[in-house]
């Protein structure tokens, strides 16, 4: 009887029974997450497709056909040769020859024309005289030569070059596939790992093959150089300077509200006054990493100063109070507790700023910083700052741009290079992020 | 009500004014916080603020060491003189002045850095200790007037910010004795408090008095009673009634102030 009456109070709800409202919170609740995990999802189903798509069109970059093939020049060849008057068609034929005589030596039967040889090999003269002349204790002596192929046959290899789309031309023939087959299954043509693509200059319009991204990288790296000298303590120095002593007025509103449209002027804009400024007014040189880099450190600044303002005012006015309390001066608060705790901050933005600047094209094609070098790297550091160079994302355009198929694979190579530096500097603003957060 | 502690008469005797403030007011932006106040702040001597919450207690404390000054906002009209010298003076770099002039603030801020960083930073940079050695004793001194040695001796080097709230306001105690400021100024330093610590702080400010001046916010009468021997009660940023401890407590005159002490208003 009590017991019953007790129930029938409405006041006293059991904890064991969920009221409509509690539910209808936890359906909320439950909703938001499955939109969140969505979300994330599709963002992870693109970045796979990206990386995907990046991977499989730029790996044939790193690779390349190389023809590897014994050859012995006799004394009376090399004499031969040198009194010709074309020498390298000399050298040339006398190659072609030797390969003929191995594929008969090894009984693969195959029609095998000069002509043909030719066209697998490009005009290959000059490199093996240079090699004699270099060498001249070589003559007479077996050496075993690796020679790029053309790019088509690269391009058979990857794919890209099929018997059925293949259209007879002066580079390439039908006839010439069953030759590489053959010279495949002798082991003469091999596939090997293109470490010219990572370490070498760009080559002319004829010659995908040769070309590469190294001295491009190069030419980042100086322009990341001035730019992280000039960006970080200029912007690191404004960014307390208007946090911490400038007196808040109309002036100094006028200056953020500014940074912040800075931040927002599209790159092109920057490009167009360094071309302006640097070049036309100060007469700096031409596709020089140097006024790349000054461009960039433009286009930085605002990135820099706007998240070093945001970490300094994250960090509790009540540390500072404590400072000042205890007699410090203002630059000493700011210096000795302030900045040490901004600093996880500080960095990422200086490292994101860094990145951004590093894929950036528009402002550099304006400046001239596509220029083509094809006598390898700049002399010591001084001409790493000031000779032409190219910049790893112009070399990228600069591929693109190009009518050859085979500049295209070099394109997406070039891509794969530069998200490994990106992803490189992430890295490492992820780790300095831990070092310099002291979670207390 | 409240037992007068029965050594505050003979200690009033000295009344060498150390802070002498005249006709203070503050504004925050258009809010007037602190109307017309006069006070005089003897030395070697501890005085109590007390009044409800809101009514500008902190924010008078703060003027007398120009911690208001980083509050962009804060105007201050009116003179406060130490030792006779004006401290808005242009001449006054209020750096120096807060070295003079120590606070304990309302919510405890050690710096994040270890507990011997936070005892040692006030001395390093005024340059009062020679060496290491030195600057040990310091800390060690430091720390013991703050009633927290015993609890932290053997972990120095760990996070000052990892200690209970009520540990981290005595280290803050600590680090502003530590300097061995000539006036502190307290804040609350009580709030987070257990009695025994409480007891041990109390004695601190009892020692200090024999050669500083002591400034205490409180919201506890006893502890008014108990630690100070003059008294100001502040209400809607008036200074209602300043006098002796013992005067306060056993016959107020302005009925404001009855009426708070005995639990009326607030
Ligand atoms: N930084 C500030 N900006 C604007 N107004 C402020 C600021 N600090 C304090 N005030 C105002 O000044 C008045 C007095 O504040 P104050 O902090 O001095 O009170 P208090 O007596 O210390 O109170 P409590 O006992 O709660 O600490 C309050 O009305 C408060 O709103
Ligand atoms: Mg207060």
């Amino acid at each position: 009887m009590t017991d019953a009456s007790m129930h029938e109070t409405p006041r006293k709800s059991s904890i064991h029974t969920i009221d409509a409202r509690t539910k209808q919170r936890n359906a909320s609740e439950s909703r938001f997450k499955a939109y969140g995990i969505a979300a994330i999802a599709l963002g992870l189903f693109f970045l796979v497709v990206l990386f995907v798509s990046i991977v499989r069109s730029g790996l044939p970059a790193f690779t390349k056909t190389v023809v590897e093939v014994e050859f012995t020049l006799t004394q009376e060849q090399f004499e031969q040769a040198e009194s010709q008057l074309m020498k390298t068609g000399a050298y040339q034929d006398l190659f072609i020859a030797g390969i003929q005589s191995q594929l008969d030596a090894r009984n693969i039967d195959v029609q095998a024309d000069p002509a043909a040889l030719e066209r697998l090999l490009g005009k290959i003269g000059g490199d093996i005289r240079a090699f004699y002349s270099e060498n001249p204790g070589m003559v007479g002596e077996p050496h075993v030569f690796g020679l790029s192929a053309s790019s088509r046959v690269d391009g058979y290899f990857n794919g890209r070059v099929t018997r059925e789309t293949l259209v007879d031309s002066r580079f390439l023939q039908a006839s010439d596939l069953d030759l590489v087959d053959a010279l495949f299954e002798a082991g003469i043509i091999k596939s090997a790992f293109n470490w010219g693509f990572i370490t070498g200059a760009d080559s002319g319009v004829d010659n995908p093959g040769g070309a590469g991204i190294g001295v491009s990288v190069v030419g980042s790296f100086f322009m990341m150089l001035v730019v992280l000298v000039l960006s970080l303590p200029i912007g690191v120095a404004a960014s307390i300077y208007l946090e911490e002593f400038a007196p808040k007025n109309r002036w100094t509103d006028l200056i953020e509200v500014n940074i912040s449209n800075l931040a927002a002027v599209p790159s092109i804009v920057f490009g167009i006054l360094g071309l302006a400024v640097f070049i036309q007014f100060m007469h700096l040189p031409q596709s020089a990493p140097l006024v790349g880099g000054l461009v960039l450190t433009l286009m930085t600044l605002p990135t820099i100063i706007i998240s070093t303002r945001a970490s300094l005012k994250s960090v509790p006015p009540s540390i500072r109070d404590a400072a000042l309390g205890v007699g410090a001066s203002k630059m000493q608060a700011v210096f000795h507790h302030v900045l040490p705790l901004a600093m996880p901050g500080i960095l990422t933005g200086t490292i994101i700023g860094l990145a951004q600047a590093l894929g950036e094209t528009a402002p550099l094609l304006l400046i001239g910083m596509v220029g083509f070098v094809a006598r390898g790297y700049p002399d010591g550091f001084v001409g790493g700052f000031v000779e032409p160079n190219s910049a790893m994302p112009a070399q990228i355009y600069t591929w693109a741009a190009r009518a050859d198929a085979s500049f295209y694979d070099k394109a997406w190579g070039g891509i794969i290079v530069l998200l490994v530096f990106l992803l490189t500097m992430n890295i490492i603003a992820i780790i300095l992020r831990r070092r310099f957060e002291r979670r207390w | 009500m409240y037992d007068a502690p029965h050594y505050t008469e003979r200690d009033v005797a000295q009344t060498d004014t150390k802070i002498s403030a005249k006709g203070v007011q503050v504004y925050y932006g258009d809010t007037h916080a602190i109307k017309d106040v006069d006070v005089e702040i003897a030395d070697k001597t501890v005085t109590a603020f007390i009044g409800p919450s809101g009514c500008g207690k902190s924010t008078f404390l703060r003027c007398l060491n120009r911690m208001n000054d980083t509050i962009d906002i804060c105007r201050v009209q009116g003179d406060i003189l130490l030792d006779g010298e004006d401290i808005y003076d242009r001449r006054v770099d209020p750096v120096q002045l807060r070295a003079k002039v120590g606070m304990v603030f309302q919510k405890p801020n050690p710096f994040p850095k270890s507990i011997y960083d936070n005892i040692a930073y006030g001395p390093r940079i005024h340059g009062l200790a020679k060496n290491k050695a030195d600057l040990d004793v310091i800390v060690e001194k430091s720390l013991r007037r703050g009633a927290i040695w015993d609890e932290v001796k053997d972990r120095l080097q760990a996070p000052g910010t990892g200690l209970s709230g009520g540990q981290q306001q005595r280290l803050c105690i600590a680090r502003a004795v530590a300097t061995e400021p000539e006036v502190l100024l307290m804040d609350e330093p009580c709030s987070a408090l257990d009695p025994i610590a409480t007891a041990q702080v109390e004695e601190l400010i009892d020692e200090l008095r024999r050669d500083y001046s002591v400034v205490i916010v409180t919201h506890s009468m006893q502890q008014a009673a108990r630690v100070s021997q003059k008294t100001a009660f502040f209400h809607l940023g008036n200074l209602v009634e300043y006098d002796d401890t013992s005067k306060i407590f056993t016959n107020p005159e302005d009925p404001r102030t009855e009426s708070y002490i005995t639990g009326r208003i607030g």
